[in-house]
């Protein structure tokens, strides 16, 4: 008996084995794409991809989020064909690929209005570019400074991998000032994923957070931003980013190694065709102007 | 004996003294590459700048790493859990091992197993959805994700590590005290309040110490619900940031060899010399002679 279930233990684990050397193998075959990166892009990229496997039913792309540096990380490490980032490249992640023989292509895809918003219940709905930086550095500790209620501010901040969090502090927070020094206060709240700070906003009436306008839901309230005292403050919507005036907008970014590969040739030239930028505006993120 | 059988026995003493070693071993190479890893970050830092620093953005030019404000985070969120998790589980274990009907016994042994195969991740889910927004209203906080938040949870991680070994120890006291106990006219409560704990004690604080060990290296379930705030904690209703959060929050982002890569190991180690002193103290406790 004993003897009987350790062939049946070996012969299940062999085949368990064989599926995991076969796994890799099978998804290299097909025409599949690795796509990895940012969080905020995932709902667009994921939009993207529906649509062009429609046309290419042959075609099989693969969607992961955990953020711009874990995608790039990965193009580095050859693990993904494209990383999708919400930030640029820095100048260290291109080094450290020029070592590993990988040379990331940038391609622009599209654009997004960072959002700040506020529970609903909150009465502060507008607020100057200075305001932001003495909120989120922690100068300004309660909405009543702001014409609100008496309630101490509860900061709400991406994690360090997100290049959302990268592009609010310098061009939020240091203005676009190489030498600006400035940093989130020590006491803002770093949550995991833009979803986190949807819902922590949506239960807490004295948080105040940061994300791509394609989160926010009813249950949201976006602040209106001005650049400066005295200018208009202007409402994050897909209209006033094309025209740029909403203040807190920036390019979304495709990395590909070299020309990369005709599949991902293909599936970039979809992206960026006007049937491509029409998807951006229906997953409420701004398409780039297309030279035609 | 045959030469085959011979051959067959040094054999299998062989394999088993090698998974015996191998284990050994492989601690030892965690352990080295942790150094070269985390040795790093002391090219460009002073260990007491690392180690007592208040501030910590990695990502910054120059980046500060000063992991002070993460120590205390994960302290106090371990001794939070252990304020509810060690009287719970000692007062289950004693209920279990000396008051319980032999058929409830059962039924709570198998009851904290199922609580210790719960996964993390699921337990932070359940307390994202509902411990959080309790410790909001009832204490009337800004938010409620706080060390405390933490620390419940956490509690029911610690509590199936706490409550098996506990009853483990308080089953082993000889047989032979009890009813030495009993003879001399001590009641049931006196017998397990002076005789059996006293005599399952060191079992019990290495019941304790592993918990905790359990604890201080939880990251899923912290991550979650305590809030990552990396300030020094002002209390255990405020958000703080773990050192285990840390590490995973930060791992993906991190370039081969940057600072913040070294910097992700040195609390590597940080986190290993914390565990390493529970576990060798739980150890002492469970090796210790009985007088």
């Amino acid at each position: 008996m004993p003897k009987r279930s350790l062939t049946v233990v070996s012969a299940a684990l062999l085949l368990i084995l064989s599926w995991f050397a076969s796994a890799p193998a099978l998804a290299k075959n097909s025409n599949s794409l690795q796509v990895k990166g940012s969080d905020t892009m995932v709902n667009l990229v994921q939009a993207w991809v529906e649509e062009y496997m429609k046309k290419e039913p042959q075609a099989f792309i693969a969607v992961t989020g955990g953020g711009s540096g874990t995608g790039l990380a990965a193009l580095i490490n050859g693990t993904c064909d494209i990383a999708v980032s919400s930030r640029q490249i820095k100048g260290q992640e291109r080094e450290l690929a020029g070592k590993k023989g990988v040379t990331p292509t940038e391609y622009k895809v599209a654009l997004d209005g960072l959002a700040v918003v506020v529970n609903p219940a909150n009465p502060v709905s507008q607020l100057t570019l200075d305001q932001l930086v003495d909120i989120f550095t922690g100068k300004i500790k309660n909405w009543k400074e702001l014409g609100g209620e008496d309630l101490n501010i509860v900061i709400l901040s991406r994690e360090v991998n997100s290049g959302t969090h990268v592009y609010f502090k310098e061009h939020v927070l240091r203005k676009n000032d190489a030498k600006s020094t400035a940093e989130f206060s020590s006491d803002a709240l770093m949550m995991p994923s833009s979803q986190a700070i949807a819902d922590e906003v949506k239960n807490n009436r004295s948080a105040v957070g940061y994300y791509g306008m394609g989160y926010i839901g009813k249950d949201h309230k976006a602040v209106s931003v001005a650049k400066a005292e005295g200018s208009p403050h202007v409402f994050p919507s897909v209209e006033r980013v094309i025209a740029g005036d909403y203040p807190i907008s920036r390019p979304l970014f495709f990395y590909v190694n070299g020309q990369g590969s005709e599949d991902v040739k293909k599936f970039m030239d979809f992206i960026l065709s006007p049937e491509g930028q029409a998807i951006v505006t229906q997953v409420d993120f701004v398409p780039i102007q297309i030279k035609s | 004996m045959t030469v085959f059988q011979k051959f067959r026995e040094g054999l299998v003493e062989w394999v088993i003294r090698a998974s015996g070693v191998a284990s050994i071993f492989i601690v030892a190479l965690i352990l080295i590459f942790l150094l070269k890893e985390g040795g790093g970050l002391f090219q460009t830092q002073k260990l007491g700048d690392f180690l007592l620093g208040q501030k910590w953005y990695p990502i910054s030019e120059p980046g500060e790493f000063g992991i002070l404000p993460l120590i205390l985070g994960s302290i106090l969120v371990t001794l939070g859990a252990a304020a509810i998790s060690v009287p719970l589980g000692v007062a289950a274990a004693i209920y279990i091992a000396e008051v319980a009907p032999s058929y409830l016994k059962e039924l709570l042994k198998s009851g904290v197993e199922i609580l210790a195969a719960i996964p993390s991740v699921v337990l932070g889910f359940v307390g994202l959805a509902t411990i959080v927004p309790w410790m909001k209203i009832i204490f009337h906080l800004p938010t409620g994700l706080t060390a405390f938040s933490g620390s419940v949870v956490l509690a029911f991680m610690a509590m199936p590590t706490i409550v098996s070994i506990a009853e483990d120890a308080l089953h082993s006291v000889p047989r032979s005290y009890k009813e030495g106990a009993y003879a001399l006219g001590a009641t049931h409560w006196q017998t397990i309040y002076r005789v059996v704990l006293p005599a399952a004690s060191p079992g019990i604080m290495a019941a304790v110490m592993l918990g905790i060990g359990r604890v201080v290296g939880e990251t899923m379930a912290v991550m979650m619900i305590t809030g990552n705030a990396a300030s020094i904690p002002r209390g255990i209703l405020y958000p703080v940031r773990t050192l285990t959060a840390t590490i995973a929050a930060e791992m993906g982002e991190t370039v081969q060899g940057s600072e913040h890569y070294f910097a992700l190991f040195s609390i590597g180690i940080v986190l290993f010399v914390i565990t390493f002193i529970i576990n060798m103290t739980a150890d002492m406790f469970l090796h210790r002679e009985p007088k």
